[in-house]
């Protein structure tokens, strides 16, 4: 991390950097953890139904529509559709990065570093418009 | 092919590119997607796509790892993630407007560029750690520490603005190929801003997944991200990513990177040459 001596000086004004460590770190590894498991599940789902058809990535017709959006993945998954989960997990994976900048705001938040603060909100703002508005409207 | 052969060959294939991403550094996505396109005869859309998911998940693992140790350098990471993550959208935005055939040029372009990146010589510690910070790097409170064998290093962090100019053509490469473009992002760090390689490379991987996360929405809305094909790419990546960072301290490297590179070279070689002759 950055500046360690500044979280000395005012030890009660936020979290120390080894904490904010420790919850970046555990964030990205429980992320990922669930999203592979959802896949996964997904995954063997998919193979025991659909594993005797044939493929076929040779032409792009891009993915079905339902894969395309939120409601569509979360419908299939509640039909228990192996593809449902599998996108879900991906969604899941994608959010594993937002949500850590989402933790970094909150961390320079607490530390009034006001600077970084916005710096951060713009970032997180970018990701956002991003998924959001450009991506799953 | 019937799905399951499809999935068990890019499985495979999967595993290997993310071991030998996770040995050299240059990460699993810039073989994964030669290999879709050139021997299964995948559409790039579909690859890139594929590609850019299983970035985030290498990126998640090894940057959870090396966060712990205390090498990346969060001030600098995010500050730099204001020109990834706006290249990556550019990008993202830009491969819709681009035909295949281009995209795999440009991908030849970089793989090779690549090779010949790895082959260059660091700066030297000294003349690294002489100097002092540029303004902004100080306004920033970017000068950071790291834990080494000798102790504690202090370092300073220079030429920001220089940096976050080449972050953003990673960003736009990264959005444009499903790549995390990782080497771009260590040469930015490592040798314009000459921040120590340890922390170079810890703070890329922390910003690999930011960075790719902020196309996947648009890649998911165009289709490039299909379930099927996806699926098989991220967990292989994944696990052979994992598996190869803990070898990573173990393994002569010297030999495998000769080959690794020789392999890119080629795979390089040849998506120009489909692109050109519009086999892609």
């Amino acid at each position: 991390m950055g500046s360690r001596e500044e979280s000395e000086l005012e030890p009660r004004s936020g979290w120390t950097d080894d904490q904010v460590d420790r919850v970046i770190g555990n964030l990205l590894r429980f992320g990922l953890l669930i999203s592979a498991a959802v896949v996964a599940v997904g995954a063997a789902i998919f193979l025991i139904r659909h594993g005797g058809e044939t493929a076929s990535y040779d032409i792009f017709l891009g993915a079905p529509r339902t894969y395309r959006e939120i409601r569509g993945i979360l419908a299939e998954t509640a039909r228990f559709h192996g593809r449902g989960f599998i996108m879900a997990g991906l969604i899941l994976l994608v959010a594993t990065p937002v949500v850590r900048v989402a933790f970094s705001v909150l961390a320079f938040l607490k530390r009034r570093d006001h600077t970084f603060v916005a710096i951060t909100v713009f970032v997180l703002g970018v990701l956002l418009f991003s998924i959001f508005w450009l991506g799953l409207r | 092919m019937s799905i399951l052969s499809l999935t068990a060959v890019v499985l495979g294939a999967s595993l290997l590119a993310g071991f030998l991403g996770a040995l050299t550094g240059l990460g699993g996505g810039v073989v994964i997607v030669p290999f879709l396109t050139l021997a299964l005869g995948v559409d790039i859309r579909y690859a890139v796509g594929a590609s850019l998911v299983s970035v985030i998940a290498t990126s998640s693992g090894a940057a959870s790892a090396y966060v712990k140790e205390g090498f990346s350098n969060i001030r600098v990471g995010m500050f730099l993630e204001i020109g990834t993550t706006l290249g990556a959208i550019t990008g993202a935005v830009i491969a819709a407007f681009v035909s295949p055939p281009v995209i795999a040029v440009v991908f030849g372009i970089v793989l090779i560029a690549n090779v010949f990146i790895s082959f260059a010589s660091s700066p030297d510690q000294a003349s690294r750690l002489a100097g002092t910070s540029d303004r902004l790097a100080a306004r920033l409170h970017m000068d950071g520490e790291y834990p080494s064998l000798r102790g504690i290093v202090q370092y300073h962090v220079r030429r920001v603005p220089a940096g976050l100019g080449l972050m953003s053509v990673a960003g736009i490469l990264s959005g444009l190929l499903g790549i995390g473009s990782g080497a771009l992002k260590v040469i930015a760090m490592d040798r314009v801003m000459r921040i120590p390689f340890k922390v170079s490379t810890a703070t890329s991987n922390f910003m690999i997944g930011v960075t790719a996360a902020s196309s996947a929405g648009i890649y998911l809305h165009r289709g490039y991200i299909d379930p099927g094909l996806t699926m098989p790419v991220m967990l292989g990546v994944l696990a052979g990513s994992l598996i190869g960072t803990q070898v990573l301290f173990r393994t002569p490297t010297r030999r495998l990177r000769w080959l690794f590179n020789a392999v890119v070279f080629a795979l390089g070689v040849e998506m120009i040459f489909n692109g050109l002759t519009g086999r892609i």
